[in-house]
């Protein structure tokens, strides 16, 4: 199924709501979809027999900056059998130092390896993903302080008594 | 590399031998460097390289073991993350005296690649515990850590009984940096205190009849 088959086939299941814009002037065309419905667009992609997305190829999280004051979780699904790709990306909005980090819905309940890619995610980039069944650190040490891949990180002075720089 | 004890007992010349208790000790620490059986990134491959019968480490009797208690030298073979660096600390810790660090590649010798931008690299594991001797290379060929061995057979050999105990130079180093953030390290706060006797009330022990 090819990208604009599958754009007017989410369309039509899930409206313009939920649905956003779809960008086709990159080398992988990408769909941005409604935060807060995420977890179900997954389930659908999962579970529609004339989809079937049955991996979930890669997860990243990028940090825009405090400019842009955004971040996005992209995801990039793949149906083995049919062999067909589609991008989807979610769009948060930055918080800064006082607020809650964003939180985006977790698809660990239809895909498990997300499990994992969401706990790195979160562990570098700081987005939380509401209803993710163990969001630990998975690479920094536990009492780590900060998120290391964000635009304005700075480096802690000290570690367990260790300088850093 | 061949002292003279190595000549001696090689040929099979001289029946006696005169020597003194430095030097008995010496050779006898400097021929059987045991280094603990652990390695951290992409220097542990030339390393296991260099174990293996390519290169062929025993030959100077240098043979990895699985245990820090058992271990003489703790070869630090890659990077040193800040998650890591507790770890091994603890591992040098366990080992017993004298013992001997070898920093093997860039990584560990300065922080190498991770120097700029790597939050998460120590700058060099000289900055948690002592090291005799500095292997460079991204990674090193295995003849350059056999150099960082005989390196540090050399140090041995030339060591004195009467020099200061080698427990100072992590003490020193400790204290310094507990004065930088201006607290005791861990294990030296009851350091040097009469061991505390333990007073159970429980039964005393009855073997059975």
């Amino acid at each position: 199924m090819s990208f604009s088959e599958l754009y007017d086939l989410l369309l039509s299941r899930f409206g313009p709501d939920v649905i956003g814009q779809a960008h086709t002037q990159n080398p992988q065309p990408f769909l941005v979809v409604a935060t807060e419905h995420i977890t179900s667009v997954c389930e659908f992609l999962h579970d529609d027999d004339r989809l079937f997305f049955d991996l979930l190829a890669c997860m990243t999280g990028i940090d825009n900056g405090p400019q842009a004051a955004t971040m996005e979780v992209v995801y990039h699904l793949t149906s083995i059998p049919y062999e067909h790709n589609l991008v989807l990306k979610v769009i948060v909005p930055r918080n800064t130092d006082e607020q809650p980090l964003p939180a985006v819905p977790t698809v660990s309940s239809v895909w498990r390896t997300a499990d994992w890619h969401e706990r790195e995610i979160y562990d570098l980039v700081g987005i939380r993903f509401d209803n993710h069944p163990d969001l630990r650190r998975i690479l920094l040490p536990a009492d780590w302080v900060g998120h290391p891949l964000r635009k304005d990180y700075q480096d802690l002075d000290t570690y367990h008594g260790i300088k850093v720089k | 590399m061949s002292g003279l004890l190595d000549q001696k007992f090689k040929s099979g010349e001289g029946g006696v031998l005169l020597t003194t208790a430095e030097d008995l000790l010496n050779w006898a620490r400097l021929s059987s460097l045991w280094p603990m059986g652990f390695g951290i990134a992409c220097c542990a491959i030339e390393m296991m390289q260099t174990f293996a019968s390519g290169y062929d480490l025993e030959r100077f009797g240098i043979f990895p073991r699985p245990s820090p208690r058992q271990s003489d030298v703790m070869i630090v073979s890659g990077t040193v993350t800040f998650k890591m660096a507790d770890r091994i600390r603890r591992l040098y810790e366990q080992m017993p005296e004298p013992r001997y660090v070898i920093s093997m590649g860039s990584c560990s010798n300065c922080g190498g690649p991770y120097w700029q931008h790597g939050y998460h690299v120590v700058k060099g594991v000289d900055r948690i515990i002592p090291v005799d001797v500095y292997v460079p290379g991204c990674p090193p060929r295995p003849e350059t850590l056999i150099g960082g061995f005989l390196k540090l057979q050399e140090k041995i050999r030339n060591t004195r009984l009467t020099e200061d105990p080698a427990p100072t130079a992590l003490l020193e180093m400790e204290a310094e940096n507990a004065s930088a953030r201006d607290q005791k390290p861990a294990f030296a706060e009851h350091f040097g205190e009469e061991p505390q006797k333990v007073t159970g009330t429980e039964e005393p022990f009855q073997p059975i009849a």
